[in-house]
C-alpha cells in the first residue's frame, strides 16, 4: 500500500486513451480519436467519485480503462498500490475479482439465454470459487441482498423490469465480493421511481459491503446525490473536481458553470439562470489547441489557445483548471 | 369560438395480442386552450405517447381506438376519412418525435427534407421552397443555414438534427405541436438550447403545444398545464404549480418525491421511492390501477373503477382520498 496515500484505493495517473480514426480502408490514417487525454484522479476508500459529463466526454472509456476492459494508451491505475497496467493476463484476472462493472443498459447486459441464477453464479464459475452447493448458496445469498427472491434463480431476463434487471447485474457485480465497482449510468435507463431504488439499494450496499464506486453519469441530481466527490469531465479532460457540495453549490470552471445551469429545475417558481454556452462540442479527433473549452468559452482570453491549463488548488480539495478564473495553472 | 383548440374525451385504444387485450389508452380526457402548453407526463408504457399517436391516427395494427372523440377546432378526428386527416397532419397538426436520427432519411440532404414538407403542402417552385427551407432553417437558429441546407443529417449534431426536425414541423405554419420527448435524447447544454427555442417558437408561431416527456424538470419549465398518466389513465390533472406544490393524486406524490433535486437539503438524504412496479396492463387490478402501491389505500380502492373527481374547478384527481394527499409530504 502506499504510504503517502493510505485511505486512497485507487489512483488514476495521467490516463490517456485514443481510438485511431476508422475508415482505415480508404488509406486515411495516422488520426486518432482522444477520447482520454491526460486524466489524473483517486478515490478513497469507501467514497463515491462521481464522473460527469455530456455524450463523448470520455467519462465511460474511463472507467472501462480503469478495469482494462479496453487498453488504455498510456498512464498508471494504482489498484491498491499496484500498477494495473503493469500486470499479466494471469494476474490482471485476478485483480479482476476486486473490481467489477454495473452497465446502463440492463436490458442488453444479461445474456437472455442464461438463468438468472446461471447469470450470477458465473463469476464464481470463472474464477473456481466454491463447491457447487456453495455456489447456489452463494447465488442465494446475492439475490436477497438485492432485493429479489431465492425463487427468482430459475427465471430467465426477460421476465423481469428494467429495474429488477438491474439488481441481477448488480447481484453479478457482488458475487466475487469485490472492494471496487465502476457503475456505468446504472440508472439512466430507468423511469424515475425506479431509479430511486435502485440508487438506495447502492447505497445500502455501498455502507454494507464496505465499497468503493466510480459512478459514472449524465444525470447531475443524481451524481450529487450519491457522491463524494465528482469530477467534471469535457472533451478527454477533466476540468474541475472537488467535493459534491463545494462542486454544485461553487462551481467555478466556466464549463461547469454553463453545465449546472443547463439543468432544468423541477420546480415551476424557480427561474433558472442559464449560461449559455455556444455552439457544439468539437471533434475530439482534433480538439482546441490550449484548454478545450475555450472554443465555446464566454471568459475565453488570447493565452487560452496558447497553453493547457493545469488543475490549481482554488480551496481544499477543488481544483480547477482554468487559467482565466483559476489563475496559477498556467503551463508552458 | 371555442377556447380549447384539443379536446380529448374519453379516449381508449388497445392493442390486440395474442397474450390478450392490452388497454394502452383507456377512458382519457383533456384538453389544451389556445396558445398554452400541456405536459403529457408518465413513466415509460403509462400510454403517453400512444395518446399522441391516437391524436394523428398514428396507431399501427395491432393498435386500434376503440372509443372516445378527438375534438380539434371542433372537428372530431376520429371521424375523418384519410384524406381529410392527410391534410390535418403536418399542416394543422405537426409533430416532432425524441430522436432525430430516426425520423430523418440518412440519403437524402436535410434541405430536401424540409423542402419537401413544404412541397407536400403549399404549391412553390423548387426556387421557392429552397428559400423557404433556408429560411426556416434560420428561424431554428441553425447557424450558416444557407451552407448546412446541403449537408446530410450524419453531418449534423443531435441539437441540429432536433432543430432539422422542428424546422419541417413547423415549415407549414401548424396550430398545435406534438413533442414527444423532443430532448430526451439529448445532452442537458442542449437540452437547455431546444427548450428555449421551442419556447420562442411557440410564441412567434402562436402554437399550442402538446408536450410528452418524463422529465418533471422539464415539465415545471414548459407546461402552462400538467395530465399525469398511469397505466393508460389520467390520474391527475392539474395547472402546473399546483401539480409540483401541491399534488393531488399518490402517485403524483410519489413520482415528485423520488427526483433527485440538485442542493436541495445540503446532506444526504435516501431518496424516498414508489414500491413495486407498474402492473402489466394486460392485467390490470381491479379498481385504481395505483393501489398496490399506495400508502393511502383502503379497501374501497379495489371496489370499482375510479373515475376523476373535481378537487376544484380547475383540476381533477383520479382518488377517493385526493383530500389526505399531501400529509406526508411534509418537508
Amino acid at each position: 500500500m502506499n504510504e503517502n496515500g493510505k485511505d486512497i484505493l485507487i489512483e488514476v495517473r495521467g490516463l490517456r486513451k485514443y481510438f485511431p480514426v476508422g475508415n482505415r480502408l480508404f488509406g486515411a490514417g495516422g488520426e486518432m480519436v482522444r477520447a482520454v487525454d491526460d486524466i489524473s484522479f483517486a478515490i478513497r476508500r469507501g467514497e463515491t467519485f462521481g464522473l460527469v459529463g455530456e455524450s463523448g466526454c470520455g467519462k465511460s472509456t474511463t472507467g472501462r480503462c480503469i478495469l482494462r476492459l479496453i487498453e488504455p494508451t498510456a498512464g498508471e491505475i494504482i489498484f491498491e498500490g499496484r500498477d494495473l497496467l503493469s500486470l499479466n493476463a494471469t494476474e490482471m484476472r485476478r485483480a479482476r475479482r476486486d473490481m467489477q462493472i454495473i452497465f446502463q443498459d440492463p436490458y442488453s447486459s444479461l445474456n437472455p439465454r442464461m438463468r438468472v441464477g446461471e447469470i450470477i453464479e458465473e463469476p464464481l464459475l470463472i474464477h473456481r470459487v466454491g463447491s457447487r452447493r456453495e455456489r447456489q448458496e452463494r447465488v442465494t445469498e446475492l439475490l436477497k441482498l438485492v432485493g429479489l427472491d431465492a425463487e427468482h434463480a430459475t427465471r430467465y431476463p426477460h421476465e423481469f423490469s428494467g429495474g429488477q434487471r438491474q439488481r441481477i447485474g448488480i447481484a453479478r457485480a457482488l458475487a466475487l465480493d469485490p472492494k471496487f465497482i465502476v457503475c456505468d449510468e446504472p440508472v439512466s435507463a430507468l423511469d424515475v421511481s425506479v431509479q430511486a431504488q435502485i440508487v438506495n439499494l447502492l447505497e445500502d450496499l455501498q455502507s454494507r459491503l464496505d465499497l468503493t464506486y466510480l459512478f459514472i453519469s449524465h444525470g447531475l441530481a443524481v451524481v450529487e446525490h450519491i457522491s463524494t466527490r465528482v469530477g467534471i469531465m469535457y472533451l478527454g479532460k477533466i476540468v474541475e473536481t472537488a467535493s459534491s457540495e463545494e462542486i454544485f453549490r461553487n462551481p467555478v470552471h466556466p464549463y461547469t458553470r454553463a453545465l449546472l445551469s443547463a439543468i432544468p429545475v423541477p420546480d415551476p417558481d424557480v427561474k433558472r439562470q442559464r449560461l449559455p454556452i455556444e455552439g457544439d462540442i468539437p471533434t475530439p479527433v482534433n480538439p482546441p489547441s490550449g484548454c478545450r473549452f475555450r472554443t465555446r468559452c464566454p471568459v475565453v482570453e488570447p493565452r487560452c489557445a496558447e497553453m493547457e491549463p493545469e488543475m490549481v488548488e482554488v480551496s481544499e480539495g477543488h481544483f480547477v483548471a482554468c487559467m482565466v478564473i483559476a489563475p496559477g495553472g498556467e503551463k508552458m | 369560438m371555442n377556447d380549447n383548440i384539443l379536446e380529448v374525451r374519453r379516449l381508449d385504444t388497445e392493442f390486440r395480442t395474442r397474450r390478450g387485450t392490452v388497454k394502452a389508452v383507456s377512458d382519457v380526457s383533456f384538453s389544451i386552450r389556445r396558445g398554452s402548453t400541456l405536459a403529457l407526463v408518465g413513466e415509460s408504457g403509462c400510454g403517453k405517447s400512444v395518446t399522441s399517436l391516437s391524436i394523428l391516427r398514428l396507431v399501427q395494427p395491432p393498435g386500434e381506438i376503440t372509443g372516445g372523440e378527438i375534438l380539434f377546432n371542433n372537428r372530431d378526428l376520429l371521424k375523418l376519412d384519410a384524406e381529410e386527416m392527410r391534410r390535418i397532419r403536418g399542416r394543422e397538426i405537426a409533430m416532432i418525435f425524441q430522436d432525430p436520427m430516426t425520423s430523418l432519411n440518412p440519403v437524402y440532404t436535410v434541405g430536401d427534407q424540409i423542402a419537401e414538407a413544404i412541397e407536400l403542402h403549399e404549391r412553390l417552385s423548387r426556387k421557392q421552397a429552397r428559400v423557404k427551407t433556408v429560411e426556416m432553417m434560420e428561424r431554428v437558429r441553425i447557424p450558416d443555414a444557407a451552407r448546412r441546407v446541403d449537408d446530410y443529417p450524419f453531418q449534423l449534431s443531435g441539437g441540429m438534427r432536433q432543430r432539422v426536425m422542428i424546422a419541417m414541423a413547423l415549415v407549414c405554419n401548424p396550430n398545435l405541436l406534438i413533442a414527444d420527448e423532443p430532448t430526451t435524447a439529448l445532452d442537458v447544454t442542449i437540452q437547455a438550447e431546444i427548450l428555449e427555442l421551442l419556447r420562442d417558437l411557440k410564441d412567434d408561431f402562436d402554437l399550442s403545444v402538446l408536450l410528452i416527456t418524463h422529465d418533471l424538470g422539464v415539465v415545471a419549465e414548459t407546461a402552462d398545464r400538467v395530465a399525469v398518466m398511469y397505466a393508460g389513465r389520467i390520474v391527475e390533472e392539474a395547472p402546473v404549480r399546483d401539480i409540483f406544490h401541491a399534488p393531488k393524486h399518490p402517485y403524483t406524490e410519489g413520482l415528485l418525491r423520488s427526483v433527485p433535486r440538485l442542493s436541495s437539503a445540503g446532506q444526504r438524504q435516501r431518496l424516498d421511492t414508489i414500491e413495486g412496479a407498474v402492473p402489466s396492463l394486460l392485467d390490470l387490478p381491479r379498481g385504481c390501477a395505483f393501489a398496490p402501491r399506495c400508502r393511502y389505500v383502503m379497501a374501497d380502492c379495489s371496489k370499482e373503477t375510479i373515475p376523476l373527481l373535481a378537487v376544484t374547478e380547475a383540476r381533477s384527481s383520479r382518488c377517493i382520498r385526493f383530500d389526505r394527499v399531501g400529509e406526508v409530504m411534509t418537508q
